[in-house]
């Protein structure tokens, strides 16, 4: 938080023990919390939707449907039919990452995907995922992907290094992208927050001007919701292609 | 799009935080990158075990769940429709058949009157032709009755000519005091002759 003139803003990136000694022998900050949070109020949000299972669904069903529908579409189109196998993994990443998004939004929460080692680990996730399903789907031939079809055999030293780099930077740009994406918005929310502090400090005429950097957090905050989402819709929709190209021949 | 320059703003964030405060300094100016922190591991060990407890319960439990309610739903529609296709084919059927009923009705019904009216004409023509038959037999009988009478009336004209004759003859001799002196048989001879005469 602002302590005098200055703005710390990345304080809120800190990880701290939670229930005191309990937490810290067993290295449990406050990011695993704020995860445990997120899977209990997906799953609390799919269970309780989901307990009517009426045919004529409900406002709670209908929302759960939705979510299953639109994962499940985006797995299936995009994977091939081999998507159905992906959907619960996608859908896993999706509302993960969501859910740590959107718990972030609220005050005094903490937001897990703006850490870079747990975006570099769901991504590394994805990679892995999608290099076994390789293996599985094509076997050997994966390799040629590393060859682009058509092109002459004399650029192979050149295209060759180059695939393998591009192949190589999918769970860097795919981690950096989340987590940069979040924490620039949350660093925004904590330097305008700042301000209002640093001008209501400075007398009457600072308070009315104390009003402006509220007013962008409020719009900052609707920028965030829609960002949250997007974020989370890329990084599944990502996933989806490095599937799609996994199970392709 | 939002997206690029947000991605490049924080990279060049983290660049600025990396070439402004060397060594181990940025480290504590971004607690995403002290990794020194053990929580910061922990957080992964704990955010793969939270990750994967997570996948299972969607995987095992949560969506066949939903995909078990959404499967159920389509079922149903597609069962209903089925029966509402059914209901629709036997009404159709059930219309067809009474569209049929009538038409062979109606055709029954036509056929009857044909008939009715075809023996209707043939018993009239039947009546009209014993009719002219009997009226033939009449006037056939009639023509012969005639051609008899008028035979036998031929047949009495001699014997009437010769009454009349001798009774003129008498009539006209008696007051002469001729008695007997032309006998019936030269009068009927006469007349005879007379009437050959006139037909000849």
């Amino acid at each position: 938080m602002a302590a005098g003139s200055t703005i710390d803003a990345l304080g809120q990136f800190e990880l701290h023990p939670v229930l005191g000694q309990i937490g810290e022998a067993l290295r449990f900050s406050q990011s695993p919390l704020f995860m445990l949070i997120a899977i209990v109020a997906v799953l609390a949000f799919l269970y309780l939707g989901m307990r009517p299972a009426a045919v004529v669904p409900g406002r709670l069903q209908a929302a759960a449907e939705l979510g299953y529908d639109f994962i499940h579409n985006m797995a299936t189109e995009t994977i091939g039919k081999e998507g159905a196998a992906f959907f619960p993994f996608v859908f896993a990443i999706f509302f993960f990452i969501l859910a740590g998004n959107y718990l972030g939004l609220i005050p005094y929460c903490f937001t897990f995907t703006s850490h870079i080692a747990v975006t570099a680990s769901l991504a590394i996730l994805v990679f892995l995922v999608s290099i076994l399903a390789s293996f599985k789907y094509q076997g050997v031939k994966f390799f040629t992907h590393f060859m682009p079809e058509g092109a002459p055999v004399f650029l192979a030293p050149l295209l060759i290094p180059i695939e393998i780099l591009s192949f190589l930077s999918r769970p860097v740009s795919l981690s950096i992208r989340l987590f940069a994406n979040m924490m620039a918005g949350h660093v925004l929310l904590e330097v305008f927050a700042g301000f209002t502090l640093m001008l209501a400090g400075l007398g009457a005429f600072g308070s009315v001007l104390a009003v402006a950097p509220v007013v962008i957090n409020v719009a900052l905050t609707a920028l965030e919701l829609l960002v949250g989402v997007l974020q989370a819709y890329v990084f599944a929709i990502l996933t989806c292609i490095y599937l799609r190209e996994a199970v392709a021949h | 799009m939002r997206l690029p320059s947000r991605n490049l703003a924080a990279p060049l964030a983290i660049a600025l935080a990396l070439g402004a405060v060397p060594g181990r300094a940025w480290a504590a100016g971004m607690p995403q990158l002290d990794f020194a922190n053990p929580l910061l591991i922990g957080q992964v060990v704990w955010g793969a075990v939270i990750f994967a407890v997570f996948y299972i319960v969607l995987s095992r439990s949560a969506l066949p769940r939903i995909e078990g309610v959404l499967t159920h739903r389509r079922n149903r529609i597609e069962g209903d429709l089925d029966i509402a296709r059914r209901a629709r084919d036997d009404a159709d059927r059930a219309v067809d058949e009474l569209r049929r009923a009538r038409h062979d009705a109606a055709a029954q019904a036509q056929a009857n009157i044909d008939r009715v009216v075809h023996e209707a004409r043939m018993a009239a023509e039947a009546q009209t032709h014993e009719m002219n038959h009997r009226l033939m037999t009449d006037i056939a009988e009639a023509e012969k009755r005639i051609a008899s009478a008028r035979a036998e009336a031929l047949a009495s004209l001699p014997g009437v000519a010769a009454d009349t004759a001798q009774s003129l003859i008498e009539k006209l001799l008696r007051p002469a005091g001729n008695e007997n002196t032309i006998s019936r048989a030269q009068v009927q001879d006469a007349v005879q002759a007379g009437l050959a005469a006139s037909r000849g």
